[in-house]
């Protein structure tokens, strides 16, 4: 369906892009009191607000041109993320796995990526510390949080895995916190 | 600095656009453009590395400029530049009369003439990355230059490009 409707960008262009953005942060972000030792911690930080900001804004573009509606359960929104979500806007369907928790209990799941198109041409830094520290597509957490808190659902995302990191699969562990009732904003005049 | 006073003055003054955001003071601005432009710089070398392996090596300085508005601004734009004028001398104007980044953008001309400058004023920032890309790209050909961009009208945009030793 969305195949025809959309604008796509070719992935290398992406993919550098993306690139270019991490290691400029990794440059930026620095321990302090250093010159040059990169504070890998908050890249991560800086990498998941920055998906955050692109999430709050990407569900309105999602539910506009994906057509769906409410889901009825965390594990249909699991679904959707994975089969819909992933595959408008990447353009890979990464699988959903290891489900824990039952309807009304902390419930989780992973997104297992079998390709990552920000992940190409990758190499990390030669530093001793990115490959326990960096989690290269941290971005994707902070979208996903974003475009969930809009419609309603708090959410935790991490990664656990990384091939980058020399792990086998690359695993996004996605925790529902608590869905989020409507209320009022604090200090709304 | 003589811009970081301006950006102090900017600050105090609380300058603040029609559309209620702060007004972007000089040192900002630049500090942005060196920032983009950087990691545009980065992109459109890499871009060219990629892309241009298959292709015969350009030769003349006109060469290398119509790989960046044939092949380079499709792979990232999705169409031609509309325009190339040089002087033969090393300069180069390229247009693009809807530049992709800028064809959404909306100026609120209820607001008036102030509007439209503002519109373009933050469209400018728009640019930064796209300058740096073919900046980028160009060094990958071989060719050292500066590239200025501007908008007169959105969503048109003009890249100007000065080959190193280029004469007016």
């Amino acid at each position: 369906v969305w195949k025809s409707r959309v604008d796509k960008i070719n992935a290398e262009v992406l993919t550098l892009t993306y690139g270019t953005i991490v290691a400029q942060l990794c440059r930026d972000l620095t321990l302090p009191a250093t010159a040059n030792k990169t504070d890998y911690a908050a890249v991560n930080a800086e990498l998941d607000r920055m998906g955050y900001n692109i999430g709050l804004r990407l569900i309105e573009d999602f539910l506009a041109k994906s057509n769906t509606g409410t889901c009825s359960s965390f594990r249909e929104t699991a679904e959707v993320i994975s089969k819909v979500g992933f595959k408008m806007f990447l353009n890979v369907v990464p699988q959903v796995t290891n489900w824990q928790g039952v309807e009304g209990k902390p419930q989780a799941f992973g997104l297992v990526f079998e390709e990552n198109p920000l992940a190409e041409f990758v190499e990390y830094p030669d530093d001793g510390r990115a490959q326990d520290e960096l989690w290269y597509s941290n971005i994707l957490c902070g979208v996903i949080r974003g475009a969930l808190e809009m419609v309603q659902m708090q959410i935790e995302a991490h990664f656990v895995t990384d091939v980058l990191r020399g792990n086998d699969t690359t695993e996004m562990r996605v925790t529902l916190v608590r869905y989020i009732e409507d209320e009022m904003p604090p200090d709304d005049e | 600095s003589a811009s970081g006073a301006t950006g102090a003055e900017a600050a105090q003054a609380g300058s603040i656009t029609s559309l209620g955001f702060p007004a972007m003071d000089e040192s900002t601005r630049e500090g942005v453009f060196f920032r983009l432009d950087g990691l545009g710089y980065r992109v459109g070398q890499g871009l060219v590395e990629r892309f241009s392996a298959n292709k015969p090596r350009p030769t003349t300085p006109l060469d290398a400029i119509k790989f960046i508005c044939k092949d380079l601004w499709i792979l990232v734009f999705r169409k031609q530049i509309d325009n190339l004028k040089t002087n033969h001398r090393g300069i180069f104007v390229l247009t693009d009369n809807r530049f992709q980044p800028l064809s959404r953008m909306s100026v609120d001309r209820r607001a008036g003439p102030k509007a439209a400058e503002e519109a373009i004023a933050r469209a400018q920032t728009y640019l930064y990355f796209p300058c740096g890309m073919i900046r980028g790209a160009l060094s990958g050909l071989g060719i050292e230059a500066t590239v200025e961009a501007s908008s007169i009208e959105m969503p048109m945009a003009t890249f100007q490009i000065k080959t190193k030793g280029a004469k007016p």
